[in-house]
């Protein structure tokens, strides 16, 4: 009956608004978290700047750029990734588009011969890659919302470990950048080795900032100072990986609120239609009943039946001003 | 001059200074004014900034320092200022570290984290 098709549509409608409600909170949570996230990658900026001046200078003094981080080897056998990834779904493609990227270029590598580690930030990237029978070197999950740089830290130096260890020849960085609130792109950079002309330290520039006094030899210095910058890289890299996340998110949560709001709308149109063809049918059931009684003349029931008409009609009036 | 003590996540002091005093892995070293140009590796230990309401006190735990133009910069990703430290804290890693280094006096780790606790106690109740 049309009831029971009213009944049903009626419930439809109440569960599509209680998703919008949670799709709607979720979409000005991560708005909010945007902002704070892209305070957090300015607010890392200085950190690295300075790093990077600082190594410049130091190659500008004399030190030799011999460290195992900064040394090509001449075959690459291994190539490990380093993943950002999140820890939860519900972000459009955010989380696909940079595991797909890595599967990519592993399928790559193996048709070069070349083996894969894996070190992975975010449960879901976890989740990917064991799905798949990949194997997996290491995975942290439980910052990808708000990395802090010890968790940078630790990812880095079991990344430095393996790659100094000669187990790996090559790693890669595999994240998200943010590039604005409406763009961001998949990114995958070369790690390690680190490339002497990036950071500034290639011997031949930098002559101009001789005359510092270093304390203790500027290859020392140096020494230290290279396994910082790689953390200062990668808590680069979480931190933008977590503003894309956030982004990506609020993008998802507010089609996933305006799909929400159109369904309701139709559903709610066919519900009245269904409300309306029932009172109708309704009205024709009486008329008919009443031509069928006037033959007899029985002046209580017509009023009776006029009565209950007058009903009908005005339900059917407030339902098309409704509609 | 101008000083600035930046660690990764954020800026912790920027200003005019008259003297600072921090400690490198050769040593002590103070600067003032127009000090030559200098690039350094901190060990952990107490730093000094004479700025203009008054000395501050920070603890850290290794970094870099580069003076250049009248200007210092101290990079640290473990600084923490005076308010930030919890000496009770400090007091209970120092036991432990302690007890580390009285079954092995050789654990680098034990004895870089004394001096740390020993280096928050000493910030920490001066403040």
């Amino acid at each position: 009956m049309a009831g029971g098709q009213e009944r049903i549509l009626r419930r439809r409608i109440g569960s599509i608004d209680a998703t919008k409600k949670i799709t709607r909170a979720m979409e000005l949570i991560a708005a909010s978290r945007i902002v704070k996230a892209q305070g957090r990658v300015q607010a890392a900026k200085p950190y690295s700047e300075k790093v990077t001046a600082v190594i410049t200078n130091l190659a500008g003094g004399g030190a030799g750029v011999d460290h195992p981080l900064l040394t090509a080897p001449e075959q690459v056998d291994r190539v490990a990734y380093v993943v950002i990834a999140a820890d939860r779904g519900l972000c459009g493609g955010y989380n696909n588009n940079v595991l797909r990227a890595v599967e990519r270029a592993i399928e790559a590598d193996k048709s070069q011969g070349r083996d894969y580690a894996l070190v992975l930030s975010g449960k879901k990237a976890a989740g990917y890659f064991s799905f798949r029978g990949y194997e997996i070197h290491a995975a942290y999950e439980g910052f990808t919302d708000q990395p802090g740089y010890s968790d940078a830290k630790a990812m880095a130096e079991s990344v430095a470990e393996l790659f100094e260890s000669g187990e790996v020849q090559q790693v890669q960085l595999a994240y998200t950048r943010f590039l604005s609130m409406g763009s961001q792109e998949v990114a995958i950079e070369q790690f390690m080795p680190l490339e002497p002309s990036e950071i500034g330290a290639d011997a031949s520039q930098g002559s101009d900032s001789g005359g510092y006094e270093f304390e203790p030899e500027p290859a020392e210095i140096l020494s230290r100072l290279l396994p910082r910058y790689a953390e200062a890289r990668l808590y680069a890299a979480l931190l933008e990986g977590s503003a894309s996340e956030h982004a990506a998110r609020q993008r998802a949560m507010k089609a996933a609120t305006d799909n929400a709001e159109d369904l309701k709308i139709n559903l709610t149109r066919i519900m009245n239609r269904a409300r309306q063809d029932s009172i109708t049918t309704e009205i024709m059931e009486i008329v008919s009943g009443a031509e069928a009684m006037s033959q007899d003349d029985d002046d209580g029931l017509k009023d009776i039946i006029e009565q209950s008409l007058e009903g009908s009609f005005a339900a059917l009036a407030s339902d098309r001003n409704d509609a | 001059m101008q000083v600035e003590l930046v660690s990764p996540e954020a800026v912790l002091f920027s200003g005019q200074c008259s003297q600072v005093v921090t400690r490198t892995v050769d040593g002590d070293i103070a600067f003032l004014d127009n000090h030559a140009a200098f690039i350094g590796a901190l060990d952990i230990g107490q730093t000094q900034l004479w700025a203009e309401d008054g000395v501050v006190s920070l603890a850290i735990n290794g970094g870099f320092v580069e003076v250049s133009g009248n200007a210092v910069t101290i990079l640290s990703d473990g600084a923490l200022s005076a308010e930030d430290i919890d000496v009770d804290t400090a007091r209970s890693d120092l036991a432990e570290a302690e007890a580390a280094l009285s079954t092995n006096a050789e654990d680098a780790n034990a004895a870089a984290a004394k001096t740390w606790a020993e280096t928050r106690i000493q910030v920490g109740t001066a403040a």
